[in-house]
């Protein structure tokens, strides 16, 4: 069951090896708008994420896989 | 992920600099530069900013829930941010206990042990005792430490009536690249306690019938000797590595791995399965079993793009773990901004995933007890999907409102189990239907 943990952290690391990519920060406007956050919809985030934590077999990736609920 | 959004954060702080130094640029002085900057920041950092959102939940026939979320953020100068959360939720309606449907009415014992319920011939048996209220709380802390690291902190405490929960999380950030690219290194742990309505029932332990005994004493005896005593418990340790990395001026990408390990009690104390014969028909009713671990793994990787009217997002996440169950997760969220202040945003979700390895329909009355079944159509195979709307106002005073409605449709399906006799003339894998709709106000 470590395959795929070895799989994901080669891949991260790798993508973090990406020193060429990205934009100088005067070029970053467009990312800074507040809708690009990626917790700009949080409470939609969060809601979503207890419905298909309590109906559904798989849950996290996005964040933590959690618990705090009996509903599952 | 409230301690991913560093990297924005610190864009935008840099980007908000950039402008103001811009601006001034003739003046040449960074003095100037710096008080403007910092006045702009005081403004904005000296209030709470609050989300909160009610939400209706209603399946067809089944749970209803109506949920309240509230988040308080405040920030502690340039530094520091202080995040609040409170969720209520309360829950009420049937949902399916795992047995099957049949051609004769059937009568189940309630979890408590008192009283009984009877399920019409043809109709998949549902438990219409399931009730709950839960309160959850949350708090966070986060601190830049110096421009490239940047530290997180929370915990969160949750109670309903049969289940409680606590837990802990920390994580740390590092930019690098300009900025370009974040990695994130957290971990988690939780504590729960399960104490079920009527106690937890002993593993794969016959349901006994009140109607099957004589006296209530007699009754009572066979019950209590289906549970175990006390409540149990179960720990979740997390641990999760990321990293966020702009692609370009208008387009970031966000990959996670994430290890969940689980240990304790995992099985629902409210879950039953069907024991039945060659020709479908039911012989007993046994509680389920699940086995006291489980290591998952996560796999999610997201593109977020600025468009001239709008955002857009799509993501795959896909789930193992040592039940054997697998999931694939596609989701797509597009905001198209009709005007300054009104937008609208289209919501799509698919999901499929394959049945946990001792997920079993029923059982064969004809062959031996596995150490671990459950008929849980959500450990079983299934498709998933969503489809979602969403309109926001942009309000005056930096206030924004806006309403959800989402429709989620489950379709559980046959592994390749063969269904005997008048199981035949059921339907085992109903497809089950649901809405949610939201309102959602931020200051």
């Amino acid at each position: 069951m470590l395959k795929p943990a070895f799989i994901a952290v080669s891949l991260i690391i790798g993508l973090s090896g990406c020193s060429s990519l990205g934009v100088e920060p005067w070029e970053k406007g467009q990312l800074a708008r507040s809708d690009m956050a990626l917790d700009s919809e949080k409470l939609d985030l969060a809601l979503d994420d207890h419905i298909y934590f309590s109906k559904e077999g798989s849950s996290g990736g996005r964040a933590f896989a959690g618990g705090g609920c009996g509903c599952n | 992920m409230t301690n991913r959004q560093n990297t924005l954060k610190k864009i935008q702080t840099k980007q908000q600099t950039k402008q103001i130094a811009s601006a001034l640029a003739l003046a040449s002085c960074g003095l100037f530069t710096t008080s403007a900057y910092a006045t702009e920041l005081a403004k904005k950092t000296d209030d709470w900013k609050i989300d909160a959102a009610l939400m209706y939940y209603g399946e067809q026939d089944r749970v209803q829930a109506i949920e309240a979320i509230g988040t308080a953020q405040k920030a502690f100068g340039d530094d520091s941010v202080l995040d609040l959360k409170l969720v209520v939720d309360s829950l009420t309606g049937s949902s399916a206990s795992g047995a099957v449907a049949q051609s004769t009415s059937q009568t189940f014992t309630r979890p408590s042990g008192n009283g009984q319920y009877h399920v019409s011939a043809g109709e998949t048996p549902l438990d219409d005792t399931f009730q709950d209220t839960r309160v959850q709380a949350n708090v966070a802390w986060s601190e830049v430490l110096n421009p490239d690291w940047k530290l997180s902190v929370g915990a969160y405490g949750s109670k309903e009536f049969d289940y409680m929960s606590i837990g802990a999380n920390v994580g740390i950030e590092r930019g690098f690249n300009k900025d370009n690219t974040t990695l994130f290194l957290g971990t988690a742990y939780s504590f729960d306690v399960v104490d079920p309505e009527g106690g937890r029932p002993v593993d794969l332990s016959a349901m006994v019938i009140r109607d099957n005994f004589t006296t209530e004493e007699a009754y009572r005896t066979a019950f209590e000797a289906t549970r175990q005593s006390g409540s149990d418990n179960k720990q979740t340790a997390d641990l999760m590595l990321g990293v966020t990395q702009v692609l370009s001026e208008r387009w970031l990408l966000q990959a996670n791995y994430g290890l969940s390990s689980v240990n304790g009690y995992l099985t629902d104390p409210y879950k039953v399965l069907s024991v039945v014969d060659n020709n479908g028909i039911t012989e007993e009713i046994l509680y389920e079993s699940r086995p006291d671990s489980r290591l998952k793994h996560s796999f999610y990787v997201m593109t977020k793009g600025a468009l001239d009217a709008g955002v857009v997002d799509f993501s795959y996440r896909y789930n193992t773990d040592d039940w054997e169950l697998t999931s694939h997760t596609l989701e797509t969220h597009y905001r198209y901004y009709f005007s300054g202040s009104f937008y609208g945003q289209l919501h799509l979700r698919y999901y499929q995933q394959s049945a946990a390895d001792f997920y079993q329909p029923f059982l064969m009355a004809d062959t031996p007890l596995p150490e671990f079944a459950s008929a849980d159509y959500r450990i079983g195979k299934m498709t998933a999907y969503t489809i979602g709307v969403k309109f926001g106002h942009k309000l005056s005073g930096g206030h924004e409102m806006s309403y959800r409605l989402e429709y989620y449709q489950q379709d559980p399906k046959n592994d390749g189990t063969t269904i005997p006799g008048e199981l035949q003339n059921f339907d085992l894998f109903p497809t089950q239907k649901a809405i949610a709709a939201q309102f959602s106000y931020s200051f």
